[in-house]
């Protein structure tokens, strides 16, 4: 087993009404509950749109990311999987597919 | 990071119902001329909502957590809004009047009587049934436009245009109703008849999916509980249309079998009923009892002699005539008297019935009815009539409305060849 990073990217809910959105809600639980249920899901969070960005050698702070919405950061998770292909087509389950996201999926490098 | 997720309950449909509570508590805070505004801020809310609560961090008080998101967009927005309309703002004073105007807009109280304020406004005579409808299931059920699209077999861009003629209406008038002011009682009609509308299109309804319509139904009694839980509204029509709809809305579990066709009454399985919903028809039926009874009154006993009655043999039709008979002097519509004549057959036998039903007044305005035909081929059946029963059901096949009634005449049809 190795460890996967999941990268949301996109998707948006603004044209979704109420009921969608609570369906959509409920697809995510069921996902990460799957996951959890099978011991691979080690945790993840959702993160503003907002923040800092730090550059350079002349560490400069400044606002950002600025991206546009479908390629802005809005979440991550971690999981255990038997393999990057295995991890992939978990990833397939997320429900940020359905409203246009998308999930990077990225090894962890080992020690 | 969060430790593994537990999968996360929300009570059903709770996005809807907040949104619709939010929106009339928005109305309030920032004025029908800003419903759009209003409605957006309702948006964006339940989208910040699902972004931070869908790696299963659902707070503990879902309702009151999106209360407080919603108050605080409100309150933002006010404050920029004066920020930029004076020169020299005093801050500090500013939250001190602002907040506590915005606060009591978000109380339990206060939410349930701006959604009454918005029902009222929804239902304004100068707009069109079907319009005032609509409106009320986006603005106060939290409907999505292609949800009010579906409810009514209609294109997404028929029900945009038809909202945004009611919303301008809606923007125009101002200000909301004063639940106090004594005029409010004959617009309280309006309201009903909608409701009503609403509960029809449910019940009644060509939608194939029975989820829908079950939907339906449910908005209309959630709203009409809200009518009766507030002094101004709580009077015995409101009862009478509750009652009426929790009766017919307990029976709709029966009313389709699986594939989705119409089951008639005496075939359905009466265990599948909702013995809850038809005790609270019971009991708003009983706080409906008006002198002289209202057509309403009457439709909601005959719905509760059918939904007590233990099997259909032994319901109590002779009861059922009477009611139709006082029914009819109200409402003297062909469908009444059709019905009536449906009970008087089982009291009278199908002859009788068959009577009624050739005389029956009005009749040629049943001409496109299929449950004219559908009833005569009924009693020929019943009264051994095998060629002119399956006659009739042909003719009844033929004027069917929805997949769910053409499926039934379809099996009548089969019975009697």
């Amino acid at each position: 087993m190795a460890d996967f990073l999941y990268v949301f990217r996109g998707g948006g809910y603004q044209q979704l009404s109420p009921e969608q959105m609570q369906k959509h809600m409920q697809a995510w639980g069921t996902w990460i509950g799957e996951l959890s249920k099978r011991g691979q899901y080690k945790g993840g969070d959702p993160l503003e749109p907002g923040g800092k960005q730090v550059k350079g050698k002349k560490k400069t702070v400044v606002d950002g990311p600025f991206a546009e919405a479908k390629d802005l950061v809005g979440g991550y998770v971690l999981v255990t999987a038997a393999s990057l292909d295995d991890a992939a087509e978990l990833a397939r389950g997320c429900p940020i597919l359905e409203v246009d996201g998308t999930v990077e999926v990225r090894p962890i490098r080992k020690m | 990071m969060s430790p593994a997720a537990p999968v996360s309950g929300l009570v059903d449909h709770l996005f809807r119902h907040e949104a619709g509570r939010l929106a009339a508590a928005l109305v309030r805070v920032l004025g029908p001329a800003n419903l759009d505004l209003a409605e957006d801020v309702v948006q964006e809310t339940l989208c910040h909502a699902l972004e931070v609560w869908k790696m299963g961090r659902v707070p503990d008080n879902p309702a009151a957590w999106l209360r407080a998101s919603a108050r605080n967009r409100a309150l933002d927005l006010l404050r920029r809004q004066r920020t930029r309309t004076r020169l020299l703002p005093d801050v500090s004073r500013l939250q001190d009047e602002l907040a506590p105007a915005v606060d009591a807009a978000f109380t339990e109280d206060a939410l349930r009587e701006e959604q009454l304020r918005m029902m009222f406004a929804c239902c304004d005579a100068r707009l069109q049934p079907p319009v005032q409808v609509a409106l009320v299931l986006k603005l106060l059920c939290g409907f999505g436009v292609g949800e009010v699209a579906q409810a009514f077999l209609a294109s997404p861009a028929a029900i945009e245009k038809r909202l945004a003629r009611g919303k301008a209406a809606l923007r125009r008038a101002g200000a909301l109703a004063d639940l106090a002011d004594p005029r409010l009682a004959r617009r309280l009609e309006a309201v009903l008849d909608a409701l009503y509308l609403l509960f029809n299109e449910g019940y009644h309804g060509a939608h194939p999916e029975l989820a829908v319509r079950a939907d339906l139904c449910a908005e209309a009694i959630r709203l009409a509980r809200l009518l009766a839980g507030n002094a101004a509204t709580a009077q015995p029509r409101t009862f009478a249309l509750l009652a009426l709809m929790c009766l017919h809305a307990a029976r709709l579990p029966g009313r389709l079998d699986t594939r989705g066709a119409l089951v008639p009454l005496e075939e359905q399985d009466r265990s599948a009923w909702d013995r809850a919903l038809a005790a609270e028809g019971a009991q708003w039926l009983s706080r409906a009892v008006s002198e002289p009874p209202t057509a309403l009154l009457l439709e909601a006993a005959i719905a509760a002699e059918h939904c007590f009655a233990p099997t259909f043999a032994q319901t109590d039709w002779h009861a059922i005539v009477s009611l139709y008979d006082a029914l009819y002097t109200q409402r003297p519509t062909p469908v009444v008297a059709l019905n009536r004549a449906i009970a008087l057959a089982q009291v009278q036998g199908p002859e009788r019935g068959l009577a009624e039903l050739r005389g029956l007044p009005g009749r040629d305005r049943l001409a496109r009815y299929p449950f004219y035909p559908a009833a005569l081929g009924e009693l020929h059946l019943r009264a051994g009539h095998a060629r002119e029963a399956a006659e009739e059901f042909r003719r009844a096949l033929r004027l069917a409305r929805s997949p769910a009634e053409r499926s039934y005449f379809e099996r009548k049809l089969a019975a009697a060849t």
